[in-house]
């Protein structure tokens, strides 16, 4: 679409075009340049600062360095955001089929519940469960985790839900499906698909949120990285970030990727592609308000 | 609930603070976003390419890691914040700009493909159609995912609160010391809080959105 905003270019417009390349790539190569010399000022690319990966000081070696960031550090935050993920998708469904319910008496109280779980800060909901329930610092984390994203997956599954052309529950009723037949075998299993990529990246924001354990004392990778400057010394502290960044950014990054690939094999694969791309646009960018 | 009442105070201080974070992060990563969504749908191609790689990079980190950014590693780099409220406003416009981004661009993507195409047809430079008939259009559409964004703007300011900013969930963390016997109603106060916010806004993000999708 955006190349629709200008049209194909001719003589003038290139050497402009490029001119404003030129212009522009100076304009970004100087800012790249003086976040490269601010932190050259302050010695960060000095050999010595990034042996501490290969060859550190104080008597450790690299493989504690690497252990203590890899396997417990990213294992801490991997395993508490593989059982909040799993808790939040059942607890997830079972509120959007309650929130479908017929009863006001059931729907009524989920909905409720949704809005208020949507609109707390996944780390006070944390902090809740250490200090006032009394959680264990893991179960802590996985319970802010699982109230937040839980109420979050209903609420996508539902837009899913709701996104479906009227004739598919219609026709379920008309062969005589029940209300809940039909929900189970008809709309919920052609939610999940359309909303699929949807629910994936909202594992990005759940792998992210892990990070919030660090402000409750849960040891994953950000608190590895701050056990490692606090040891090594807080001059590594930029080195740490570097490293840490990289290994979240990887992670989310492969997460993302498979998200993009589910979107584009549902799009080619569901019936009705074009409209199921068109309605998950509207739905996404929705959703998106949850997923920072 | 005497302690909740006992606390009022505390939390109308803890509650403006929240706000004024919540604000001022908002104002700074909607200029910000907005200038790197413009970016991102420009002929030029290094802007292009600086758009898309500040937004895969931000989004790809956690929050707390941003902050960790401004608080620890800052001082390190020759920047020494001065007190925790600035950086605190760095880190979430930082990456709030991010997300602000991305809703300008699919804003901008959301505008018929037909309407380039007459403004082009009628002669329109790139800036012309951008400015009378891409953007005033994009700008409905991009208002309700906005609002979203800024919603979550103020649920992520707590993150403030676990770096020495005392807002609402900095003052979450002090509370139970002040009231052991009422931990429990205390949080949910706070808790409230929150929600006077979030809530409020969830309902006028839903409004907005229905009277934007009659429209199209």
């Amino acid at each position: 679409m955006s190349t629709v905003l200008y049209d194909a270019p001719g003589p003038r417009a290139r050497r402009r075009a490029l001119i404003g390349s030129v212009i522009g790539g100076l304009v970004v190569l100087g800012i790249l340049y003086l976040a490269y010399r601010q932190l050259d000022n302050s010695g960060q690319w000095a050999a010595d600062r990034w042996q501490v990966f290969t060859d550190p000081p104080l008597g450790q070696t690299a493989e504690d360095v690497w252990r203590s960031l890899l396997v417990t550090g990213l294992g801490a935050t991997l395993r508490a955001a593989a059982v909040s993920a799993v808790v939040a998708i059942v607890i997830g469904v079972v509120l959007a089929v309650a929130r479908m319910a017929q009863p006001a008496l059931v729907r009524v109280p989920v909905m409720v519940i949704i809005e208020l779980f949507r609109g707390l800060p996944v780390v006070l909901l944390m902090f809740f469960g250490v200090i006032a329930l009394g959680l264990p610092i893991f179960s802590g984390v996985v319970f802010g985790l699982v109230v937040y994203n839980s109420a979050v997956m209903a609420e996508i599954l539902r837009a899913g839900i709701v996104s479906l052309p009227k004739g598919q529950s219609e026709a379920a009723y008309a062969i005589g499906l029940t209300r809940t037949q039909t929900l189970f075998t008809i709309l919920l299993p052609q939610a999940v698909r359309r909303m699929l990529p949807t629910l994936v990246s909202q594992l990005v924001v759940l792998l992210k949120d892990t990070s919030l354990g660090f402000i409750i004392g849960y040891a994953e990778l950000l608190r590895r990285l701050q056990q490692n400057t606090q040891f090594f010394g807080q001059r590594y502290w930029f080195q740490f970030f570097v490293v840490g960044a990289a290994i979240y950014i990887a992670v989310n990054f492969t997460i993302s990727r498979v998200a993009v690939w589910l979107e584009r094999r549902g799009t080619k694969k569901a019936a009705g592609g074009v409209a199921a791309a068109d309605q998950a646009e509207i739905t996404g960018t929705r959703a998106t308000g949850a997923e920072l | 609930m005497d302690a909740v009442i006992d606390a009022l105070p505390l939390y109308w201080q803890g509650f403006r603070t929240t706000l004024a974070l919540t604000l001022l992060s908002a104002v700074i990563a909607l200029v910000l976003g907005t200038v790197l969504g413009g970016f991102r749908v420009s002929p030029v191609a290094p802007l292009r390419w600086f758009g898309t790689t500040y937004v895969e990079l931000v989004r790809n980190t956690p929050l707390t890691l941003v902050f960790i950014f401004v608080v620890f590693v800052g001082p390190q780099l020759g920047y020494v914040p001065a007190g925790f409220f600035v950086p605190a406003v760095i880190a979430l416009s930082v990456y709030t700009a991010a997300f602000v981004c991305e809703a300008v661009r699919s804003g901008v993507n959301s505008v018929g493909v037909g309407q380039a195409e007459a403004a082009r047809a009628v002669g329109l430079t790139f800036t012309q159609t951008l400015r009378a008939i891409i953007l005033p259009q994009a700008f409905r559409t991009v208002i309700p995912p906005l609002i979203n964004i800024f919603i979550a703007l103020a649920k992520n300011s707590s993150v403030a609160g676990g770096f020495f900013v005392v807002e609402l969930f900095g003052l979450a963390r002090r509370l139970p010391t002040t009231y052991p016997a009422d931990i429990i109603p205390v949080l949910i106060g706070v808790g409230v809080f929150y929600l006077a916010i979030t809530i409020p806004a969830g309902f006028l993000a839903n409004r907005v959105e229905r009277k934007v999708a009659f429209a199209r």
